[in-house]
């Protein structure tokens, strides 16, 4: 089995976010960037297919960031062919990188695309979805489970729906899964060998490139949220925040 | 899950043996005085003397996948005590560790989180580098921060994970800044520059992440001019001292404890009023067994007039753990389901014996170790746990809030 992975970098969320002096847009100078964590999970969905009966991973990501660190941890995990795509200026909103990543993974012709079915700097949708309309391929969401199917040319998926009830789903490839959470959580490499893979992991560099242009997005104005009548933010010294909590714990019949 | 060739039991201890941490494991004589010794052994699958056994014998898997294999909080009872002189605590527990993680062994959730920090952040409690001053915002004296302004210096304090970001270790890190002010040598911090040392990531395996910390501390360190290294964590004193010159990075350091007590004539004069108290003090393991310091500290709180100094039962050499080296310091929740306990709750119970008013300590840890156990064993407000430096800075009137 062919199986792709795309793998985001998003605004990590450590340092305070700031918004740069055209009002419009974050000033990601000062932000620092990790791996989006359903991409991470949807990566360990990956490499446990792989690890349950053969399969090639192959993981697309946008150079910027602190991508380089996060694309040697996954070929430390066990991903095969690791592609980089350089980018000219900003990181692109999700229509626009759905365009960029199908242009790079149609040569791949994969069964099984894995992405995350979230990130939190998705503008103007979720990417997961985009992707699957640019490949014109089927697409399935919020997935917490793959596993080789009964059938060939199959797998069969865990769906999440509202209210806690999951759905077993048979799903014919090639497919567009957004992953929500992977079988387990993404596993611990130790950095050993994240060292041993800076040393001899190969990058396949490519420019991202799309064929016609996505309409760009435009942002008015970016705000911080503002705090809401109904919350109380507690002010003062640690002694008075603590003796409100009390006060509020005692109210709500939490605490005598 | 994906597997790596690693050597086999009997052939890592071998290899162990040549690495120069004590004598080979493989005289290992199966005397049990380790697992007897050891404070969470009762609650171990394999503790010491069977984990030799086992991994000698040809069941290393059986070892790397058990839980017990994190269950050591390194106290070096077993290390201290062994009669064929084997290094368990600093060389088998962390090879073992090492050899499960690169075999593909998880280890325990709350180790990953906290490994990642370190590799991503270069601190512990997954803060923002950029915070790492955040302890000497509006403090009265003058930081020189090296990572800005390049100076000689003769002291350069690395201040360390917690004191630089937890709240009530900042307290310290701040009273520290002053006491070193007032003793009028010139020193200096690394502000956004200082990573975590990495004494407790070798500990719990993590050599990788260690040797990417002695290079990236060494590259900062080398560009500095300064006579000694001072430092308040007795675990980066101890790997500063012995596992950094293993990769050539070699450094004049002392802990805080053995700084100060070299200058007791210079302290003299500082005291502007007694201290009235009760102290009993806790040998920090690093410090003490692993590092043989024991008066240095005690030579520092019998300087404090009002001060009376009682022992606990377990004291110097013998002292109990607080549980929160070699990783303990994470995995409290593991060690408590594997039928373990909190150590530093045993310790408290230790200290209010003694009828002390003050649990004085000297590692950035066991303030909120032992202030948690306290509250834990219902004797908050009867036993204050302060570091050493809180209890000098209150006595020359350095402190910014009355803390005793």
């Amino acid at each position: 089995m062919n199986i792709a992975v795309v793998v985001r970098q998003v605004p990590d969320l450590i340092e305070p976010l700031e918004i740069d002096s055209s009002g419009a847009t974050l000033d990601l100078s000062s932000a620092s960037f990790i791996v989006n964590e359903s991409d991470d999970h949807a990566l360990e969905q990956a490499i446990l297919v792989k690890e349950a009966g053969g399969a090639t991973v192959s993981v697309v990501a946008l150079d910027f960031g602190d991508v380089d660190n996060t694309l040697y941890t996954a070929a430390a995990k066990g991903a095969d062919r690791i592609i980089k795509l350089s980018l000219d200026g900003e990181p692109p909103s999700p229509r626009a990188a759905a365009a960029l990543y199908a242009a790079a993974l149609k040569p791949l012709n994969p069964d099984l695309v894995l992405v995350g079915v979230q990130a939190h700097d998705e503008l103007d949708g979720g990417l997961s979805p985009f992707l699957a309309a640019a490949l014109g391929l089927p697409y399935v969401g919020v997935i917490c489970g793959v596993r080789r199917g009964a059938e060939p040319g199959t797998v069969t998926v865990c769906k999440e729906f509202p209210g806690a009830v999951m759905a077993q789903l048979n799903v014919k490839l090639p497919v567009v899964l957004g992953i929500v959470g992977a079988e387990q959580p993404p596993r611990y490499v130790p950095v050993a060998k994240i060292r041993a893979a800076m040393k001899s992991a190969q990058f396949e560099e490519q420019v991202a490139v799309a064929p016609g242009a996505t309409p760009p997005l435009s942002i008015c104005r970016l705000e911080p949220p503002a705090s809401g009548s109904h919350a109380e933010m507690l002010s003062g010294s640690e002694d008075e925040v603590a003796a409100r909590i009390a006060e509020i714990l005692a109210q709500k019949g939490l605490r005598k | 899950m994906a597997t790596v060739e690693a050597p086999r039991g009997a052939e890592l201890l071998k290899q162990l043996g040549k690495a120069g941490d004590g004598k080979p494991p493989l005289g290992c004589m199966q005397c049990g005085m380790c697992a007897a010794s050891c404070p969470l052994g009762h609650a171990m699958e394999f503790p010491p003397r069977k984990l030799i056994l086992q991994a000698a014998s040809g069941h290393l898997d059986k070892v790397l996948t058990s839980p017990s294999l994190w269950m050591c909080v390194a106290c070096y009872l077993c290390s201290k005590r062994c009669p064929r002189g084997i290094e368990l605590t600093d060389g088998v527990w962390p090879a073992l560790r090492d050899a499960a993680m690169q075999q593909g062994f998880q280890p325990p959730a709350e180790l990953q989180e906290t490994f990642q920090n370190v590799f991503k952040y270069g601190n512990i409690l997954g803060r923002s580098p950029r915070q790492r001053m955040d302890w000497a915002k509006d403090l009265d004296v003058r930081v020189l921060d090296l990572s800005k302004e390049r100076r000689p210096v003769d002291v350069l304090w690395l201040v360390g994970c917690y004191p630089s970001y937890y709240p009530r270790n900042q307290l310290v890190a701040r009273a520290f800044a002053r006491l070193l002010t007032q003793l009028g040598v010139t020193w200096g911090v690394l502000g956004v520059q200082e990573r975590a040392i990495g004494e407790c990531d070798r500990m719990f395996g993590e050599e990788g992440l260690f040797e990417t910390l002695v290079e990236a501390n060494r590259k900062v360190l080398d560009k500095q001019d300064f006579r000694k290294l001072v430092v308040l964590d007795p675990h980066a004193f101890h790997a500063l001292k012995k596992y950094y010159p293993r990769f050539g990075a070699w450094y004049a350091v002392q802990h805080y404890t053995t700084f100060l007590a070299d200058r007791l004539e210079q302290l003299k004069p500082l005291i502007a009023k007694p201290v009235e108290a009760v102290v009993t003090y806790h040998d920090n393991c690093c410090l003490g067994r692993r590092s043989g310091c024991y008066d240095p500290p005690r030579s520092l709180l019998e300087l404090v007039p009002g001060v009376k100094l009682v022992e606990m039962s377990r004291t110097r050499d013998n002292a109990l753990c607080c549980g929160g080296g070699g990783g303990g310091m994470w995995l409290d929740a593991h060690i408590v389901a594997q039928g373990g306990q909190r150590l530093s709750d045993r310790r408290v119970a230790q200290a209010a014996e003694t009828g002390a008013d003050i649990l004085a300590v000297s590692c950035p840890y066991e303030l909120a170790r032992f202030e948690d156990a306290a509250k834990v064993a219902g004797l908050e407000g009867r036993l204050k746990v302060r570091d050493i430096i809180e209890i000098l800075a209150e006595c020359m009137d350095l402190g910014e809030r009355t803390t005793l």
